[in-house]
């Protein structure tokens, strides 16, 4: 069995507590989709939901409002991770569900 | 790219690589190696450990399911990019590419095993509606795949969910057949490390 455990918390670790240029709270609230300031919000909504809707103005927004290139690479990754880790918790939570009740 | 860091941002030995890589495949050098090395402590390398092992760790599933998985995944994303790479690796790994297309098309009319008709099933709702229930599950295992072939299904599912959003954020360029067949004699050579 493959276990991607370890490797995914080191991940999730690095990207959020770790050395980098966004603002931890920031790379936070965007890996929690949770209050997320005006000019990033539409950029970490469609990374969330629909990533084949973002367009070059939401970069371009994300630079108007002061973001560096580095910055924005970290909230975009931070969204992207955040949200398979929803998913894949999800999935996690009812495989344990049935395992446990059966 | 929409950030011009993950284009010319590398550091100089990347640079020079990418290069020799340029030199040695005559392909431009993928997006996706270009947002795996670009600060790579950050990113790249810690999501690199996570999908080698998901692609090719232990496993009963084989290299083309894991593949045809993370193809399966990316279809679901409409991720371009991802689809024609991973699709050009599971059709090599099988040396079968009628099948890939066959169950990308309809997993209920390819030539594939009950179980893992009903992983790309469970992958494609884990995908689509971002969340599974127990009863989900059940319908898993009642088709015959084993919890941990249902662990191994979601390693993939998540290294593909993570890269798919990426691709299209990023907006990874998509090239020519070429190009990808070149990645996917890569990737079965070498896996993802």
């Amino acid at each position: 069995m493959t276990d991607i455990g370890r490797a995914q918390q080191a991940l999730i670790h690095r990207i959020l507590a770790g050395e980098g240029t966004a603002s931890p709270i920031d790379r936070r609230a965007a890996f929690d989709n949770r209050g997320v300031a005006a000019p990033l919000a539409i950029l970490v909504e469609k990374t969330i939901a629909r990533p084949t809707a973002v367009t070059d103005d939401d970069f371009a927004a994300a630079r108007a409002a002061g973001l560096t290139e580095d910055q924005i690479f970290e909230i975009v990754v931070c969204a992207a991770v955040g949200q398979s880790m929803r998913q894949y918790s999800s999935a996690r939570a009812a495989l344990d569900e049935v395992n446990w009740s059966e | 790219m929409r950030l011009e860091v993950l284009d010319r941002g590398h550091r100089l030995a990347t640079k020079a690589l990418f290069a020799l890589i340029r030199l040695m495949t005559r392909q431009p050098v993928s997006p996706i190696v270009k947002l795996i090395a670009y600060r790579p402590d950050y990113f790249g390398g810690p999501m690199k450990k996570i999908t080698h092992e998901a692609m090719r760790g232990s496993s009963t599933w084989s290299v083309g399911d894991r593949e045809l998985m993370a193809a399966f995944v990316s279809q679901v994303n409409a991720c371009q990019f991802c689809i024609k790479a991973h699709s050009a690796v599971a059709a090599r790994a099988y040396g079968d590419a009628a099948k890939v297309a066959a169950a990308l098309a309809d997993p209920d009319k390819a030539p594939i095993s009950e179980p893992l008709r009903a992983t790309l099933e469970f992958l494609r709702k884990l995908t689509r509606d971002q969340t599974v229930g127990a009863d989900d599950v059940r319908m898993l295992l009642a088709a015959g795949v084993f919890p941990e072939q249902v662990e191994d299904a979601l390693a993939v599912g998540f290294a593909f969910n993570t890269i798919n959003r990426l691709a299209d954020a990023f907006d990874f360029l998509v090239p020519g057949p070429e190009a990808f067949e070149a990645g996917a004699k890569f990737l079965l050579a070498h896996g993802y490390r």
